[in-house]
């Protein structure tokens, strides 16, 4: 997982601000993404990480500066070029009445289809694996309402995963899930990190999940980047009193020495290490 | 598979097999999963996804367009058989020439015009609706057909056309021009009202508040141009509102369906996006849809469309909220299925009118009968949306 400083990064922000409705959220940012790492946004609520995931991925345009993909301006890239190689889970996404499974899936092709090539064999494969990957092979025949939070979830990570594209921005791919179910989108995110490559960047709640499936950790505050580097360097009782306002010990994870968050004092009861 | 999927579980939802007679999922080739129920057909490069359903759907549709109008040219005034209506069609000799003269120059301008006038509107609801991510947004809830209504009761009655009512150049050009603009001032200011800054999303109940402003606005302003005109301009302007097909001759038809042809056209082309469409901003954008571009235009292609409708038959109540909601529903699609929708809503409009002007003890314009049928589904479909549709995922 070490990278390079000399390569290109995949995905660069520079000078990036972001906004909505006339208040900006994310202030003149630089931020690089190393070819093959994952990397996951922490901070607290409101802080501009949805913000600036969405500007990553080409959902919001730029107030000033730029993202580049492999060195080149995003915003200049024809958009299914763009989708082609670069997938987004937004945090809350919505799809039509009725919508089963299955037809949502296969919506992550689209960049790939044209008029004459509705479903090849190639959309066909990556659909199937997409579904078989996340464990909801059998409910492709499912309308999206009738499935619990957790199925939903899988379901639209699961369309990210038909894009086949060798970035993914995932925008809270835990929530909705139990821990059993959130370690295993993390495994799979990790699956495609180390087996076929891809590079990930995700915005994430629990610090420590982050810590123990991440290369590399971002925190912001007040849409500014307080700290940046491996979640060893990063996750600090220091930093989580920072950026947080959380009371909290670090303690070495048991199975792999990862960073471990116990938050005290005043604090919700952390959750047992499995 | 004999029938599609979509139709298997309702709530509650089985969280596995959704039917237990078919469990194994993938056991049919031809219809792998992320197909929806289509059939994949496969020939060397291309590849189409056919759903036998919408197939069966739309040559149904396109049965029932024939019935009803031939129906309509076979009863709207004396009675013709079958027989006198097609021969006349086919201008066979043996047709006596007044019969001819009945078919092709008084009924067969009306029929078409009604033909593409619901046509026109079904598809432009269909678009708005689906653009908006509502089923409420249609072209005449948007200030479109509202606005056309000004635009051509303002030449009807500011055009001195007298007791005559309009004729030559103000009827042939005048009113579709100023109906045309009326549509485009009123459907892009709707729009641009409702839209925020920096590409937020469009929020559709916004939309749809905005639309219902405007379209007060201009019910108000056809109100105080009906007091300028002479009482008989102001009749007929009347009679246009109702949504009349009545008097179509082929002079005031043929520029309508010159213009749709390529609007229509156009539509057809318009299916991937408007699949995209129905998704929010974030996902669709996230698969390549260049909202800033797919979302101005296909509005643009829907206000154009509901203009041409409202220009042939007057502000047609309804037929622009109904008929996409049939198409969607009996095709089972996510969205509305364009063709299906465009020949439901043409035969809606020539049923109506031949039921309205002519199977009624007194005639009445069209457009009576369509809110009629449409009323009760607008209210049904308000009920309906209380129980959310489009849900968080």
């Amino acid at each position: 997982m070490k990278s390079t400083e000399e390569t290109t990064p995949i995905l660069a922000a520079e000078g990036l601000s972001l906004g909505f409705d006339g208040r900006t959220v994310v202030h003149s940012l630089d931020l690089a993404f190393e070819r093959g790492t994952v990397t996951t946004v922490i901070g607290p609520n409101g802080c501009g990480k949805s913000t600036l995931l969405r500007g990553l991925g080409r959902l919001l345009r730029p107030e000033a500066g730029r993202v580049t993909l492999d060195g080149a301006q995003i915003a200049a890239m024809p958009p299914r070029a763009v989708a082609c190689r670069l997938s987004v889970l937004p945090q809350t996404p919505q799809a039509p009445a009725g919508l089963t499974v299955g037809e949502l899936v296969a919506r992550g092709r689209h960049p790939r289809q044209r008029w004459y090539q509705q479903f090849t064999g190639g959309d066909e494969r990556a659909v199937s694996d997409a579904l078989a990957a996340t464990d909801i092979s059998d409910l492709a025949g499912v309308p999206l309402e009738d499935l619990s939070g957790g199925q939903r979830q899988r379901a639209w990570i699961s369309m990210t995963l038909a894009q086949e594209t060798e970035l993914l921005l995932l925008d809270e791919p835990t929530t909705y899930l139990d821990l059993a179910h959130q370690v295993e989108v993390l495994e799979l995110v990790q699956r495609l990190n180390r087996e076929l490559g891809r590079t990930v960047v995700m915005v994430l709640h629990d610090i420590s999940l982050a810590a123990r499936y991440s290369d590399r950790i971002v925190a912001m505050r007040d849409g500014r980047i307080v700290a940046s580097g491996t979640p060893g360097e990063v996750i600090t009782p220091r930093l989580l009193w920072d950026v947080f306002g959380l009371k909290a010990q670090v303690i070495a994870e048991p199975t792999d020495g990862r960073p471990h968050v116990v938050p005290i004092g005043g604090c919700r009861v952390v959750r047992a290490v499995s | 598979m004999s029938v599609t999927e979509r139709e298997a579980p309702k709530r509650p939802a089985p969280p596995r097999l959704p039917r237990a007679k078919r469990a194994p999922r993938p056991t049919d080739p031809a219809r792998p999963a992320g197909a929806g129920g289509a059939r994949v057909v496969r020939v060397g490069p291309v590849s189409a996804l056919v759903r036998p359903r919408l197939v069966a759907i739309s040559a149904a549709a396109v049965v029932l367009l024939v019935v009803a109008v031939v129906g309509h040219l076979m009863l709207a005034g004396r009675a013709l058989s079958a027989a006198e209506v097609l021969g006349a069609l086919a201008q066979d000799p043996s047709v006596p020439a007044r019969t001819q003269l009945m078919v092709l120059e008084f009924r067969l301008p009306r029929t078409l015009a009604g033909a593409v006038a619901g046509a026109c509107l079904a598809v432009s609801g269909a678009i708005t609706q689906t653009v908006a991510r509502n089923p409420l947004a249609t072209p005449e809830i948007l200030g479109v057909t509202s606005g056309a209504s000004v635009g051509a009761v303002a030449v009807l009655v500011l055009a001195e056309a007298g007791a005559g009512g309009a004729s030559g150049a103000a009827a042939a050009v005048g009113m579709p021009a100023a109906a045309m603009t009326g549509a485009l001032v009123f459907g892009i200011g709707v729009f641009l009202l409702a839209s925020r800054r920096r590409q937020a999303a469009l929020d559709s109940t916004r939309l749809v508040l905005v639309g219902l402003g405007a379209t007060g606005l201009a019910t108000s302003l056809v109100t105080w141009l009906l007091t300028l005109g002479d009482v008989s301009n102001a009749g007929q302007a009347l009679t246009w509102m109702m949504g009349s097909l009545n008097g179509r001759d082929w002079e005031a038809a043929l520029p309508a369906l010159a213009a749709c042809a390529p609007l229509l056209a156009t539509a057809a082309f318009s299916g991937r996006w408007l699949t995209l469409s129905s998704f929010d901003d974030d996902t669709s954008r996230g698969l390549g849809l260049p909202l800033g571009r797919s979302r101005p235009l296909l509005l643009l292609l829907a206000v154009l469309l509901a203009a041409v409708g409202t220009v042939l038959a007057g502000p047609l109540a309804f037929v622009a909220l109904v008929c996409p909601l049939a198409a969607r529903m009996v095709g089972g699609t996510i969205v509305p299925p364009l063709a299906v929708t465009a020949l439901v809503g043409a035969s809606f409009t020539v049923a109506s009118d031949l039921v309205a002007g002519f199977a009624l003890p007194h005639a009445l314009p069209v457009g009576v009968l369509t809110t009629v049928v449409g009323a009760p589904v607008l209210i049904a479909l308000v009920l309906r949306s209380q129980r959310s549709q489009w849900r968080n995922a």
